[in-house]
């Protein structure tokens, strides 16, 4: 079946009214990186050169999470040119204002690389590959009915051939069409394949520049240096201690709170820094330590005022009324994101102008604050995207790098200026992983049937931290991610009939941000460990139990039926070994995991495999969403097995590796992932199955040594047997 | 002023003889493919050869460098991607982000060499650098290709 969607122009056309009519072809405005492109722009999207190469435009930004490489697979298929032709090309948030956001939002997160993104690239691609058959037609005096093309080779139906490059710029001047005519999936001959990515060759030689690697003629590095506790101010500094060090051009107080030493190069800046006097006005954070923490949260665990995220039935009388009661307390602790590439911008700042070179999630943001840091109009600034040297939701929490830079840019007018952070700066002012705990409570009816939950959320909101403008009335929804109702973005996948999941907000003195998987990481720990440990107190087996909780759920269902499968959960471990498994639903996909563990008599744990399975719908690149479950595993047994962030007077105690030690290959696990879209709708993939490996793994555990893991990292807890 | 011999070409450097040999790198002699990731020779992004060693540059100061020491970085591992770890990154599609694969590609050129016919075990307790994106079991899976390759 194929679908016919009328086309917005808006959603993508080039030039509007404005521009006076729907010429295609224009040269973009302020276009820097394609300057030199003269050539025809089918649309928005597509780019075809008279060599035949397509580029194809890329609004979100890669961060090794293969949405670049899809997002060309969907343009390609749509418009049936050579995938060996395709390259890309990043538009800027500048040009993205200036043709009336054309390109829709360039935010990369939430796992919406492809799925916010693939109706308008496809309708693009399909467009352009109508134009360029009309073109053909033109020339040739045929109906473009009578023409067919594959690989970018038009065939007239006297078998007389044309490429997209010979017609590319006859095409550009056609009118565009109103209707298109997408494939079906099932139709699909470069997306859905494990086609490589477009980006891997220049990683391979140190060729690929980093925001780190950029360098520019006449160009300063700064070291920069924030205050140890949130809210702390500088007082004083002793710039003169410093002056006649190597290099040193500048020491400059920034804000309230950093100062920044600008050098010849980073190196020494950044000596110069670390030789710098410094007092700070600590303020009042810092006596802040994991015992206030703690009784931070556990006041909330039974504070009587809480925001209430999903009711169903009366879950006190349902609690009151039952046979048996299970409770439990969860913790899961702050987490940091640890891009390899610590975080780091540069910037030119001039009377009339603004540029910066940024590796960020949301380049739109990050021009906003530029434009406004600097005090000049957002068409006289514009921000130059560079692939990031990871993300995970840090270079989307927070432009607090490119803020610095544009200050600090603007001490130096006509200086580009590159700020570095190190990394221990980059680890003690994160966008930490939000801190919460749960109260869970369980009613089982005699028969062991679970008639009441009740999830009581106590500790930090994300949004009160970063965004408090998006705030409901107080209460931040985002809490309660994957334990909604109903919820595209993530959805309980259990009927109770009486339930209640609510927040207390408790907010300790630490940035929160977005951190890979977000609020799903935890509340999929709480309630798919818990749902283990009601399974016991039912006296059913884990899978069985959930099954019977699942009959509205089939999606649901179905991963966590694949992952069982997968593991064998109906015949015997081998000697020794035992087995987890959970469920959750984030960011529009299904997913499920199931883990095989041991405990050797040390109390050292080998988690010999776990078995993913995902739904996100529909499948652009099988196997790099295999990569993204495999690295997603990784990050978030980080979290289960080995890091936290604490604090302590007010200060983050982790400043590197060696204290925040994260999953190396020696803890990796093998992954047999199984990818069963079951189409209709379109999930992420960059994601969602961090929220099962940890959970998966922990009820194995508890099945190997009889411990429950309700506080994370693993690491806390000694496994040896008694 | 000291001389390095980095990638077969002999280099006047002008840097604090306590100056980390990856500043030197990138700094000084613009070898950006070397990278910064922790300073403390944790993470391993900073990994090059010398004298066919793998060393993580960040704890190498410059004036423990010695002229006659080859170093190789990642822009001098070959001149074409023809490296049998290259190809076989570039055939599995190991990297995602890419910043700690020149580290990466680094250590698992050298541990090559020690460990032609490699077993899961031996790159296991082998490589120990870092990678965030979680590569991991790409990496294991594109030395024993490499070694295949060789």
């Amino acid at each position: 079946m194929t679908q016919v969607f009328k086309l917005s122009r808006r959603s993508f056309l080039a030039g509007t009214a404005a521009a006076g009519g729907l010429s295609l072809g224009l040269a973009l405005p302020g276009a820097a990186q394609d300057a030199s492109d003269s050539t025809p722009e089918l649309n928005a999207w597509v780019v075809i050169n008279p060599d035949n190469t397509v580029v194809v435009r890329v609004a979100k930004i890669e961060m090794g999470q293969g949405t670049l490489t899809g997002l060309a697979q969907l343009v390609t298929e749509e418009l049936e040119c050579d995938w060996d032709n395709v390259t890309w090309s990043y538009p800027t948030p500048g040009e993205n204002v200036a043709r009336d956001r054309v390109w829709g939002s360039f935010g990369t997160f939430g796992s919406q690389g492809i799925r916010t993104s693939q109706q308008m690239v496809r309708e693009g691609g399909a467009a352009a590959r109508a134009m360029l058959l009309q073109a053909a037609a033109n020339r040739w005096g045929v109906d473009a009915g009578d023409v067919t093309v594959a690989k970018g080779v038009i065939t007239g139906p006297d078998g007389a051939t044309l490429t997209y490059g010979d017609v590319a710029t006859e095409a550009a001047a056609l009118e565009v069409p109103t209707e298109v005519t997408l494939k079906d999936p099932s139709e699909w001959t470069v997306a859905g394949t494990s086609v490589l990515r477009l980006d891997t060759a220049d990683k391979l030689d140190g060729s690929r520049k980093f925001a780190i690697d950029l360098t520019q003629p006449g160009m300063m590095l700064g070291a920069v240096k924030q205050t140890p506790v949130l809210g702390g101010k500088l007082v004083s500094y002793d710039a003169d201690a410093v002056m006649d060090m190597p290099g040193v051009q500048k020491v400059m107080q920034i804000g309230e709170d950093t100062v920044v030493v600008v050098a010849d190069t980073w190196w020494r800046a950044k000596t110069a820094l670390d030789a710098l006097p410094i007092e700070w006005d600590l303020g009042e954070n810092a006596t802040f330590g994991m015992d206030d923490l703690d009784a931070m949260l556990d006041e909330g665990l039974t504070a009587s005022d809480a925001f209430v995220g999903n009711e169903a039935g009366d879950v006190q009388e349902a609690l009151s009324g039952a046979a048996q009661v299970v409770e439990a307390v969860y913790h899961y602790p702050s987490q940091h994101h640890a891009t390899m590439e610590p975080m780091n911008a540069m910037a030119l700042v001039t009377d009339d102008r603004c540029d910066v070179w940024v590796a960020t999630q949301n380049a739109e943001t990050d021009l906003a604050v530029a434009a406004e840091t600097a005090g000049l109009e957002i068409p006289q600034c514009d921000i130059h995207r560079i692939n990031l040297g990871g993300g995970f939701g840090r270079r989307a929490s927070a432009s607090d790098y490119t803020v610095i830079a544009v200050k600090v840019a603007m001490e130096m007018k006509g200086t580009p200026v590159k700020v570095i952070w190190s990394r221990e700066e980059d680890s003690t002012h994160g966008a930490y992983h939000p801190t919460t705990k749960a109260r869970m409570r369980g009613a089982l009816d005699a028969d062991g049937n679970l008639t009441g939950m009740h999830i009581r959320i106590s500790g930090q909101s994300i949004f009160a931290g970063l965004m408090p403008f998006a705030l409901e009335d107080g209460m931040d929804p985002l809490t309660f991610q994957g334990l909604q109702a109903e919820s595209t973005e993530g959805e309980f996948g259990y009927t109770v009939p009486n339930l209640l999941v609510d927040h207390a907000m408790r907010n300790p003195p630490l940035r929160p941000g977005f951190w890979r998987g977000v609020n799903n990481n935890q509340n999929a720990f709480y309630l798919e460990c818990f749902m283990d440990e009601l399974a016991d107190a039912a006296g059913k087996d884990p899978l069985e139990f959930r099954r019977g909780l699942m009959q509205d759920h089939p999606l649901h269902l179905a991963v966590l039926e694949k992952v069982a499968e997968g593991i064998g959960w109906d015949t015997p471990a081998p000697e020794g070994r035992y087995r987890g498994l959970c469920q959750h639903m984030g960011y529009g996909s299904y997913v499920a995991a199931a883990a095989e563990v041991s405990v050797d008599d040390r109390g050292n744990l080998t988690i010999h495999k776990i078995v993913a399975a995902t739904d996100p719908g529909h499948v652009v690149n099988p196997q790099q969403i295999e990569a993204q479950i495999e690295g997603s595993f990784a990050y978030g047994l980080s979290a289960g097995l080995l890091s936290q962030v604490t604090i302590e007077e007010g200060q983050v105690q982790e400043e590197n590796f060696d204290t925040y030690p994260i999953v190396s290959m020696w803890e990796m696990p093998e992954v047999e992932s199984h990818l069963i879209p079951s189409g209709g709708f379109w999930g992420g993939v960059g994601e969602p199955t961090i929220f099962v490996a940890t959970p998966a793994v922990m009820n194995a555990v508890y099945r190997a040594t009889g411990k429950r893991i309700r506080e994370l990292p693993l690491n806390k807890h000694d496994l040896t047997p008694a | 002023m000291q001389t390095l011999t980095v990638n077969g070409n002999n280099l006047e450097v002008d840097a604090e003889p306590d100056t980390p040999l990856l500043w030197v790198l990138r700094e000084q002699l613009g070898l950006t493919g070397t990278k910064y990731g922790c300073g403390v020779a944790a993470c391993g992004a900073c990994t090059v050869h010398i004298d066919g060693m793998p060393v993580r540059s960040c704890q190498v100061q410059l004036q423990d460098v010695r002229p006659e020491e080859t170093i190789t970085t990642i822009e001098g591992l070959s001149p074409d991607l023809s490296h049998p770890i290259q190809q076989a990154w570039l055939e599995l599609d190991v990297p995602q982000c890419g910043y700690c694969q020149s580290g990466q590609i680094m250590a698992a050129a050298a541990f090559l060499k020690d460990y032609p016919d490699p077993t899961d075990e031996d790159i296991k307790a082998g490589m120990t650098n870092l990678c965030r994106c979680g590569t991991y079991n790409r990496i294991k899976a594109g030395i024993k290709r490499a070694a295949e390759l060789s």
